[in-house]
């Protein structure tokens, strides 16, 4: 192991099938999105709203490089993996409304988002505290041999807390198929990195626990798969942990209620210049031609406000719900 | 019949439930090539193997919420706690994980786990090593806390919790590893939430659970050759509350006494007082009192400690007050 991440190799151009793909589902979180910060100006949404607006490509690439049937764990900036681990649109923005008919019957809300059928095994709350418990998930994994990878998603901020440390120490001591990927955003809420961590690479924490490490932007939605997909076979194979840092930037503020005042004007549009969605969207129009993307996006677009319509139509949950959703079997209280 | 130690009906039924369901494994520290801190998982490696019988570093945060995500995808954890004073560590892997993960996933998920370990005072071990925190943990909807006083159900309840697909936490005692009981031959899974009459009496019930159960038995006595003759309920667990049982006996005896460690303020003996006064007020011919922990840290020093802890003496007293008011 060396003390500078791996050169980057070579990443092959996807097919233009498999671009239609990614930059697809970028465009429904992005979009998913756009119309949930409406919802939420318009009170409709409660609670807290972290928008991934900007980071989009780090979790449509990470799960492009899983299986079906591996698992995704992450923080409360929840909706980009979820959506692309499989989630329907309508699922998770009746979640957002509070409705009965949401992934989590309305019960968990934008930083609670599961979806057992296709290994989203939750956003979490608590910063950090999620990492053993991914670190759990692949235990279960190793335990029965059944081959699944999890990803562990979190932000530069996790990389502070102890929950961070123990789940990386112990994925590493038993060598459990779990990828770590931090998602650099720069800021933790409102402090940056620089004024949060002692270095500026998060993936050197990997040194210490004695795992192999990666480095890269979130520019490209291609390379993110790829970079990520060494990772996630080493896990599969060779059941040996990663620690990835992804570098990435979100567009909006930390919540809806942060008007991101910590960060100059100039440097968020810079980074908007380098927005993976636009990429995206670009290459793919010089692969199929201006108009196929369109309608790409108009196909988007039905789906989107035809998740919203859905939620906004949809029953709240009945009080009913509450017992049976807090212990799996009868209890008497 | 068999006679056994609690810490041998402990592990009886560990070894009886990894048995019967491979998804069981055991974790934590010095749990395996120590043979447990406290030798309740001894032999366990050498008839489990490394894979289910796993020694942890010195990480409870880190292995609870490990359990708590095997637990999620369908393994069934026990999580050892080399004493519930270090889960204060895991807190939060406990309740914002385990007694969280099922509703805010709206049902999707389960978290079939039991954390285990011994609780309470355990002879000179300080402050930081004296807490009885199933007072903390028994306020969370989510969570099951059980807290046997025997051997038998002490066997009885840990097939059950291993069994159940909610989170139990399972309250056990240093002071009562080493206690003898009678334990049936092909004593299956007892029921969570059930209470037992450890003794039948006519003038005061005395509510309690764990090794407090012993001192209201001693109590019991002495207040016998008083004359005056206590009815013991043992809650066995804690959440759910047996109200039913509890309330029955004091619809009998007319009078209630909650014994328990650790500190008088809130905790499960004010939640029993609330019980029993909502559901038994007209029954009730004193007020309900309770004896606990003082209300200080506890003191290393072995005399105070005692003083600190609730006794026999204190319970004889306190009952006494109970059973004399209103005859002058």
């Amino acid at each position: 192991m060396s003390d500078s991440p791996p050169p980057s190799p070579p990443v092959p151009p996807p097919t233009p099938e498999h671009l239609t793909a990614l930059y697809r589902q970028m465009r429904l979180i992005r979009r998913l999105e756009e119309e949930a910060a409406r919802a939420y100006a318009q009170g409709k949404i409660g609670g807290f709203l972290h928008l991934y607006i900007g980071q989009e490509a780090v979790a449509v690439g990470a799960c492009a490089a899983l299986r079906p049937g591996d698992y995704v764990v992450t923080t409360y900036r929840d909706h980009g993996i979820a959506i692309a681990k499989g989630m329907s649109a309508r699922a998770m923005m009746a979640e957002l409304f509070g409705k009965s008919t949401g992934c989590s019957q309305g019960l968990g809300g934008s930083m609670h988002m599961f979806d057992a059928k296709n290994g989203m095994l939750g956003g979490h709350g608590i910063v950090g505290a999620h990492i053993p418990l991914a670190a759990g998930a692949a235990f279960a994994s190793k335990y029965r041999g059944d081959g699944r990878v999890t990803l562990c998603l979190y932000g530069e901020g996790a990389v502070s807390i102890g929950a961070f440390h123990e789940g990386l120490s112990l994925a590493a001591l038993w060598k459990l198929p779990v990828v770590f990927i931090c998602e650099n955003n720069e800021y933790s809420m409102g402090t940056p990195l620089s004024r949060s961590m002692s270095v500026e690479d998060t993936s050197l924490k990997a040194l210490g626990y004695g795992v192999e490490r990666d480095r890269f932007f979130a520019d490209d939605v291609n390379v993110v798969e790829h970079r990520l997909r060494a990772a996630v076979d080493r896990a599969r194979e060779l059941s040996q942990p990663t620690v990835v840092e992804v570098r990435t930037y979100r567009f909006r503020g930390h919540s809806m209620s942060d008007p991101a005042r910590y960060r100059t004007a100039m440097e968020v549009e810079g980074h908007k210049e380098r927005d993976p969605l636009f990429r995206a969207r670009h290459e793919l129009a010089v692969a199929l031609g201006e108009p196929a993307v369109d309608a790409l996006d108009a196909d988007v677009e039905a789906e989107v406000l035809d998740a919203v319509k859905f939620a906004e139509e949809s029953p709240e949950p009945d009080a009913s719900v509450l017992a049976p959703t807090t212990y799996t079997g009868p209890f008497a209280a | 019949m068999r006679t056994l130690r609690y810490r041998e009906a402990l592990r009886e039924a560990m070894i009886e439930e990894m048995e019967r369901d491979d998804r069981v494994f055991l974790m934590g520290e010095e749990v395996g090539h120590y043979q447990g801190a406290y030798k309740v998982s001894e032999g366990m490696l050498e008839r489990f193997g490394a894979k289910r019988v796993i020694d942890t570093p010195i990480a409870e945060c880190g292995f609870a919420g490990i359990g708590v995500g095997a637990a999620m995808v369908g393994l069934r954890p026990i999580i050892e706690f080399m004493t519930w004073n270090f889960s204060a560590v895991a807190f939060d892997q406990i309740l914002n994980g385990a007694a969280k993960i099922r509703q805010m996933s709206g049902g999707q998920f389960s978290c079939p786990i039991v954390f285990r370990g011994p609780n309470g005072s355990a002879r000179q071990v300080g402050s930081q090593h004296s807490h009885s925190m199933e007072h903390f943990y028994a306020t969370v909807p989510g969570l099951k806390v059980v807290a046997p006083s025997t051997p038998a159900d002490a066997k009885g309840l840990m097939k059950a919790a291993i069994r159940d697909d909610d989170p139990v936490l399972f309250m056990e005692s240093e002071t009562l590893y080493s206690v003898k009981g009678e334990v049936p031959d092909d004593l299956d899974a007892l029921e969570l939430g059930k209470a037992r009459v450890a003794r039948q009496g006519a003038h005061c019930t005395i509510v309690t659970y764990s090794r407090m159960t012993h001192v209201a038995l001693e109590a019991a006595t002495a207040l016998a050759s008083d004359g005056i003759d206590v009815e013991i309920v043992d809650l066995r667990s804690l959440r759910p509350l047996d109200e039913e049982t509890v309330v029955r006996s004091v619809k009998k005896t007319h009078r209630c006494v909650v014994v328990h460690e650790g500190w008088p303020y809130g905790g499960v003996g004010a939640e029993v007082a609330d019980r029993v006064q909502r559901l038994a007020f007209d029954y009730l011919d004193a007020p309900i009192l309770r004896v606990a922990q003082l209300d200080v840290p506890m003191p290393y020093n072995a005399r105070l400690e005692q003083e600190v802890l609730p006794q026999a003496e204190r319970v004889v007293a306190t009952v006494k007050r109970v059973v004399t008011r209103g005859r002058g």
